[in-house]
């Protein structure tokens, strides 16, 4: 086997720059992603140091970090917290669409994009990042807060909303009819209930299939499963991402707890080195004319954020400085808005040109504006 | 006392109640194993203020040291409500067969149908110990099961089997 000095030279590099912006982020309890996403512009086409050699490693390794993202989504959600999350909170996520997916589709048309174009927009103004909030929540020691709940209700049903969208969008970016679109949307509806059904009746059995009380075992097996399972969405243009969250969903229990725990090193090296290729992908001079229109649109869809999680709390019966705690919490967007960019970016560089600045400051604004509101004077807990 | 169960998705539990003081208690399980103890200021009870947090070993600690005295007590009361089923308590004494050995090697359960759902070691309790769990000197053995089963565990733990056949069940 012949070892390319130059790939693991500049794999080792790569890693050991985002290892030391990530340090730099939580330092100031930020989220990593912009950061990422920079150093992905300043290596992709057009940057100050390009990655030849690693770039076929970055761009595979992205599809499995788009998958492995999906995958451990899906571990953290049981069906019992959907259903619940559904019966309360259903109001909450119709106004968490119109208000925030229609500021993007109005983007989009104001912009001249195709009708593909202003869907995917959509996407991206719509889903904030669970993984970013979930993790900011507990940074800020906000978990036992009476907002809380309001705000992951509403996180888990937009995630579930994905499981939807994703396919509806993967077909028509690749050029199919809207048919052919629905036709993939109903797909995913099916493999969904099943996969609700599957949980439920065998989720045991699916965990027994899987576990092993070895941990080599049992990450070979659940990541051999998850890509099987992701290639089949693919291949019926349901989403390779959409498979892997049915995958995560189906497994239940102790089974889930144990493939979390396998996965998460995996997850967060490749999840990272998706957001680099987002990065890599995107050429830094194409973004400067749209900064303005995406900084007007982050504007937007900030407000629009703070609204819905206001709506959602209020509904709950929090008090004013809570209503706008959970609004802030919501407005960082992050790696589904990025997965959105992943699939219809080779196609609609326009898309892809607006959404990563606007994905980036909002992931970088988003929790800055969360830790400082609404804490009623008290001093936010240092780390 | 009324203790508020709320869910939080993808994280865990949220448990809430007041004491008698009037405090708002709030406990966040994540399914992590750790856990969070917070009160709810009576001036702004939808923000939490941080007491503190326990890993999983921590919350285990507390665990014991706030239900050791009672636990044993608890299975009483459980027991009074199905009527025929009994709690009792068995000690392992110096000259039993078992000592150092596991709790398995009784065959307590197949021979007598009650069941060991703890061993209070000293302070501690050891709650629904595995068949590997070694039995020292002085441990108590809590049983459930019919009169004649928790009789017949006192048996074997002393004597190293049962005198009688057993009663199937």
């Amino acid at each position: 086997m012949q070892v390319s000095a130059t790939l693991l030279l500049e794999l080792g590099v790569i890693l050991t720059v985002l290892t030391v912006l990530g340090t730099a982020a939580r330092r100031f309890a930020l989220s990593p992603i912009p950061l990422y996403l920079l150093a992905g512009l300043a290596l992709g086409e057009g940057g100050i140091a390009p990655i030849p050699a690693a770039a076929q490693f970055v761009s595979t390794g992205a599809s499995i970090g788009v998958v492995l993202l999906l995958l451990t989504l899906g571990l953290e959600f049981s069906i019992g917290e959907f259903a619940s999350s559904l019966r309360r909170h259903l109001p909450s996520a119709w106004v968490d669409v119109l208000l925030n997916a229609v500021p993007g589709a109005i983007a989009g048309a104001l912009l001249g994009l195709n009708g593909v174009g202003i869907l995917a927009l959509a996407g991206v103004t719509y889903i904030s990042s669970s993984g970013v909030i979930a993790r900011l929540l507990s940074d800020l020691r906000r978990l036992g807060n009476r907002e809380t709940p309001a705000v992951l209700s509403i996180l888990v049903l937009e995630d579930f909303a994905m499981a939807a969208y994703l396919p509806l969008l993967a077909v028509l970016a690749a050029g199919g009819t809207w048919i052919q679109a629905l036709l993939g949307m109903a797909i995913a509806i099916a493999a969904l209930s099943l996969a609700f059904f599957a949980s439920y009746r065998w989720g045991h059995h699916v965990g027994r299939i899987v576990a092993h009380p070895d941990n080599e075992q049992m990450l070979l097996r659940i990541l051999g499963l998850t890509l099987i399972v992701a290639a089949l969405a693919e291949l019926v243009h349901a989403s390779a991402a959409v498979g892997a969250f049915l995958v995560g969903l189906t497994l239940t229990g102790e089974s889930a707890h144990r493939a979390r725990m396998v996965l998460s090193p995996l997850r967060d090296l490749f999840a990272a080195i998706f957001f680099l290729a987002i990065g890599v992908s995107v050429d830094p001079a194409d973004l400067i004319p749209m900064l303005p229109a995406a900084a007007g649109l982050a504007v937007v869809t900030a407000g629009t954020k703070v609204l819905t999680g206001q709506f959602a709390a209020r509904r709950e019966g929090v008090a004013r400085p809570g209503q706008l705690r959970a609004g802030t919490a919501l407005i960082a967007r992050g790696e589904f808005s990025l997965v959105i960019i992943g699939l219809v970016g080779t196609t609609l560089e326009a898309v892809e040109a607006i959404a990563t600045p606007y994905v980036f400051i909002l992931a970088m604004v988003g929790p800055v504006l969360a830790r400082f509101t609404g804490t009623g004077g008290r001093p936010v807990p240092a780390r | 006392m009324d203790v508020k169960e709320v869910l939080l998705p993808g994280v865990g539990l949220r448990f809430e109640f007041e004491n008698r003081d009037g405090d708002r208690i709030g406990v966040v399980a994540r399914r992590t194993g750790e856990f969070e103890v917070v009160v709810y200021p009576s001036d702004d009870p939808d923000q939490a203020q941080q007491v503190f947090r326990l890993t999983d070993d921590e919350a285990e600690a507390l665990a014991q040291i706030l239900g050791a005295p009672r636990i044993a007590e608890r299975f009483a009361d459980l027991t009074r409500e199905v009527p025929g089923l009994n709690a009792g308590q068995v000690t392992i004494r110096p000259g039993s067969p078992f000592v150092d050995r596991p709790l398995g090697d009784t065959r307590a359960r197949t021979r007598t149908g009650a069941s060991i759902v703890a061993i209070v070691r000293d302070e501690a309790v050891l709650a629904s110990p595995g068949p590997g769990e070694m039995l020292r000197v002085n441990d108590v053995l809590v049983v459930i099961g019919t009169e004649d089963g928790i009789s017949g565990v006192e048996e074997i733990v002393a004597q190293g089997n049962l005198a009688a056949p057993p009663a199937e069940s």
